[in-house]
């Protein structure tokens, strides 16, 4: 059997699941709206702004540097399963990436994009 | 793999008996923590915690609180915030459940089967590459959050998604990075392969690479958004951080994701690095033979497995009512500065060590 058809049947599962969660109180709760319940909770306070505004640039600096990283950890595993092959070679081999990806690392470090204040 | 017709039945039928068992399994998840997060800090704190709901005169301890409160929240109205984008408000909880359950399924609850001619795996999903699988679903997760918070219009959401997700793809590094020394020393990509070399109680991940298990269950207390790592509800700053404005069943949602990923990455450390269904002392896998009963070493791996489980799930809530919560500096700065700095060291150190050992 393909091993990949149980993974069709629990995605299957599991997007009916959170469906028919998602959607049972609009079946099973009551319903009467009023202006003030639909407010955005802030506290009780009439809302202020949208909030929808914009947001600190570490996030996207944290997102980018995660692809950078994670792509990495990812490589990092084949190596991983292909290391009783590969020997003394593939142990020099991951040193000369190591030292690129750190110096890398390095890089950002000074550049203080792990700074948070 | 050539199989034949009646093969792929069994193997069909097997598959949706095993899903079965496994859904249903996770589905008493969400229910059980909710109390035993209610009774564990009240045993801690000397104080009663919920005792009255019960069955007819039986309280049981309070066990059936749970499924009282689910009752309520199904049957509460759904309010939608004004100026929510509705398809992804509507959207972000089927994604914060369906990856934690995709995870659930690869993992190997006990030792395969041998039965009806065939090899039947304990574990739904078996894929080659199982390790990968894991990382592509569980990164999934991360939607739901993002989604539900900007979705919802409000601050309070959209600051503690902001934060839960730049946390999550942070700690996701590390945690993937930790797992590498455990794949290098057992060799090999699938779980089970990697249980089955844990055969003695000495060649246990935990104590063949020690920093590795270290390094996973700081970042698996910060994968799951829980304390000390739980800034993305912060209640004092962000009321209830990114599913502030969600109610009733969706609110459930998000619990079940929430708990149903606990519960994996426990189950994932249990794996790794405590011997997965493996009982110290005891050949789990000749079971069968010894007894001659079919499903016995099954039943005793399965239960094994869930102790251990039961062990770390305890351990979070243990380390919530004990450690206080960190700064949103300090948590980044601990991922980034010191978390994936020692992951790379720990991976290069493994890897001499055992290219020492190994090719000398």
């Amino acid at each position: 059997m393909n091993p990949y058809i149980p993974v069709l049947i629990v995605l299957i599962f599991g997007l009916t699941l959170g469906a028919i969660l998602s959607a049972l109180a609009a079946f099973l709760g009551p319903r009467n709206p009023r202006p003030e319940k639909s407010d955005p909770y802030e506290c009780g306070v009439p809302k202020v702004t949208n909030a929808n505004e914009k947001m600190s640039v570490k996030f996207y600096l944290t997102a980018i540097l995660f692809i950078l990283f994670d792509i990495e950890t990812i490589f990092l595993y084949l190596w991983a399963k292909a290391f009783p092959q590969l020997g003394w070679f593939g142990v020099i081999e991951i040193m000369v990436f190591m030292v690129i990806l750190v110096a890398g690392y390095i890089y950002v470090l000074k550049r203080g994009a792990l700074e948070w204040d | 793999m050539g199989l034949t017709a009646d093969e792929f039945t069994i193997q069909f039928i097997a598959t949706l008996i095993k899903f079965a068992i496994v859904a249903g399994l996770l589905l008493q998840i969400p229910p059980l923590m909710v109390w035993a997060e209610r009774r564990i800090p009240a045993m801690m704190q000397r104080r009663k915690g919920p005792n009255r709901v019960g069955i007819f005169k039986w309280r049981i301890y309070g066990l059936m609180q749970s499924l009282a409160d689910t009752i309520k929240l199904i049957f509460k109205e759904e309010v939608v915030p004004e100026g929510a984008q509705k398809a992804f408000y509507h959207l972000a909880p089927v994604f914060s459940v369906f990856p934690a359950f995709l995870i659930a399924m690869a993992i190997p609850y006990g030792p395969d089967i041998h039965a009806f001619g065939t090899i039947i795996p304990l574990s739904v999903i078996r894929v080659d590459v199982g390790f990968l699988f894991i990382f592509a679903v569980s990164s999934l997760a991360v939607y739901g959050i993002t989604i539900a918070g900007w979705a919802s219009n409000n601050k309070y959401s959209l600051l503690g998604s902001l934060r839960a997700s730049a946390q999550m793809i942070s700690y996701e590094i590390p945690l993937g990075m930790s797992l590498i020394p455990p794949v290098l020393i057992y060799g090999s990509l699938d779980l089970n392969k990697i249980v089955e070399a844990q055969n003695h109680f000495w060649k246990w991940g935990v104590f063949l690479s020690p920093l590795s298990f270290v390094l996973f269950l700081i970042a698996m207390f910060a994968e799951t958004n829980r304390a000390p790592f739980d800034l993305a509800e912060a209640e004092g700053e962000l009321v209830a951080g990114f599913h502030t404005e969600y109610t009733s069943a969706k609110f459930a949602a998000f619990f079940l994701g929430e708990y149903v990923g606990m519960f994996v990455l426990s189950c994932l450390a249990s794996t790794m690095f405590f011997g997965g269904w493996q009982i110290p002392f005891i050949d789990v896998q000749k079971l069968d033979e010894l007894t001659g009963f079919i499903g016995v070493s099954a039943i005793f791996g399965h239960v094994t497995l869930m102790l251990k489980a039961t062990f770390f799930m305890w351990l979070y809530v243990w380390v919530r009512w004990t450690v206080p919560r960190f700064r949103y500096d300090q948590l980044m700065s601990l991922g980034w500065k010191y978390m994936i700095p020692l992951g790379l060291v720990n991976v290069v150190l493994t890897a001499v060590v055992l290219a020492a050992v190994r090719f000398s």
